[in-house]
């Protein structure tokens, strides 16, 4: 376990060293920003407008108090969606979605000895390979889920239109009840926690492998399980660090 | 020139390698032959950083690389050009991409000086007109072949071919040996290949270097390898049927 937190730290620092060639680099990006980022963006429309709805219908189911007044469904949902749905369920799914496409991306490459060739060419290949994905994901995850934010919203609002649990006119006065900006800072903190863990890790588990085909299965399975668990964990950890 | 000297390689108890010392000449392809398991792919790997001796040193024309330091490698690094077994062409790129990949790291060419670069190493490897094909859409011997324009683009002044011909039918495999002979020749390289195809051994081996169970078994050329009194030599090229027939 030491021994690979040191590999994995030994990697982190290659990764983050000047690029060989500006240009390249810049290219490579781009590249990436499309790949993981752009590619991302549906899914996290589909579950975030349903998470954001639910949401809403279930604190509406919880709090069916006639002393309680109906602008705290409003608020009780955009704290649920802020603090933890967006920033927490947006990530692990996108450790699913990310994380097994970077390991079996770098695993594929390892097995097919492309990562050996750009070492011999003398390519610094954790640079090349894993700081634009690990840079494109800092930047645009938290774009995701500012976005996922929004929708989820916006799904609650829905779900008020649609199944009547409280107006919308309430839920809005809700939404727009006892608001804290550092709710927004604490949810992007976890964000960029959780995408350098999602890069990172699967990039880690992905370059190590060693085998054929069927390891690059497990790697990509393991490095689902292995970010998903670190997700969890830090967010604990950050929660208890940030809201008490 | 390429020297290895006493290269000893273990991994756990196993010794792979013991006590090796050759020289690969300039503008010779030096092969490595032996058995599967006799160590030469392990010797090449060496050879091109990929692994570290236990013992032992290899020079660049007397520049040492092995058990350096990286930064001290990457000088040695660029002026290599490796053809790996299945090509390890960057199946994200397409074929002109992968030639003009060495020429966008380690040059400030124009686009159009590369294009020219990487159409000539295509039209050297007889692959015109290829140059939007995705590497998913070669056969094996196209893949070596762009592989091999790849690892010449650069201008190398070192080529290692990891077994050029496995895989590939005799036709191919006779293109591919000579291919890697004349630009041996063209750009005055220092070229290792590690394979056990007998024909390569017989038409391109200038220097001869085979490997039984880890040591260094015989040393010569294609001129003498046949007349070789080695008996474990004689099993290995002699092992086929027609080489069989081609001994009585």
């Amino acid at each position: 376990m030491l021994r690979k937190l040191g590999d994995y730290l030994i990697l982190m620092w290659q990764a983050f060293s000047k690029p060989d060639k500006a240009l390249v680099f810049r290219k490579r990006l781009l590249h990436e920003f499309f790949n993981l980022g752009f590619t991302s963006i549906g899914i996290v429309l589909i579950l975030s407008v349903f998470v954001g709805a639910v949401a809403t219908i279930l604190v509406a189911y919880n709090t069916d108090n006639p002393l309680l007044p109906e602008k705290l469904i409003g608020f009780s949902a955009r704290q649920m969606i802020v603090l933890e749905f967006s920033p927490t369920m947006i990530s692990l799914i996108l450790a699913g979605k990310l994380g097994s496409q970077i390991a079996s991306e770098l695993g594929t490459m390892r097995v097919t000895q492309q990562i050996d060739a750009l070492k011999v060419m003398g390519i610094n290949p954790a640079n090349y390979l894993i700081l634009p994905k690990i840079i494109s994901c800092l930047f645009f995850i938290p774009v995701l889920i500012v976005f996922s934010i929004v929708i989820g919203i916006l799904g609650g609002w829905l779900a008020c239109v649609f199944t009547g649990v409280i107006t919308p006119t309430n839920y809005v006065v809700g939404l727009r009840s006892w608001f804290e900006p550092f709710s927004l800072t604490f949810a992007m903190i976890k964000t960029v926690v959780f995408a350098f863990l999602i890069t990172s890790i699967s990039s880690y588990i992905g370059y190590n492998v060693k085998g054929g085909s069927v390891e690059v299965g497990k790697a990509s399975t393991q490095s689902v399980v292995v970010s998903s668990i670190a997700i969890i964990i830090f967010d604990l950890i950050l929660t208890q660090m940030l809201l008490t | 020139m390429i020297k290895i000297e006493h290269i000893s390689k273990s991994f756990g108890e196993r010794l792979v390698l013991d006590d090796i010392t050759a020289t690969f000449e300039r503008g010779k392809t030096n092969l490595i032959i032996g058995q599967s398991g006799s160590g030469k792919t392990v010797l090449t790997k060496i050879c091109i950083g990929l692994f570290e001796p236990d013992s032992g040193i290899v020079t660049f024309d007397d520049r040492p690389f092995s058990n350096t330091k990286e930064k001290h490698k990457i000088d040695i690094r660029k002026e290599m050009g490796v053809l790996f077994q299945g090509g390890a062409l960057f199946d994200s790129m397409n074929v002109e991409e992968n030639v003009m990949f060495p020429l966008n790291m380690f040059t400030d060419m124009s686009y159009e000086e590369k294009l020219e670069r990487v159409n000539f190493c295509l039209n050297r490897v007889n692959l015109s007109g290829i140059n939007n094909l995705a590497t998913s859409e070669l056969s094996g011997g196209m893949m070596k072949r762009v592989a091999i324009a790849r690892a010449i683009s650069n201008s190398p002044k070192y080529l290692f071919c990891d077994e050029p011909n496995s895989g590939l039918d005799p036709v191919t495999s006779e293109l591919i040996d000579d291919l890697i002979s004349e630009i041996t020749e063209e750009y005055d390289m220092t070229t290792i290949i590690n394979t056990h195809d007998i024909n390569s051994v017989l038409k391109i081996g200038q220097t001869i270097n085979f490997l039984h169970k880890g040591k260094l078994w015989w040393q010569g050329d294609n001129k003498s390898v046949l007349n070789a009194d080695n008996k474990e030599l004689n099993d290995f090229l002699f092992s086929t049927e027609l080489t069989k027939r081609i001994k009585i």
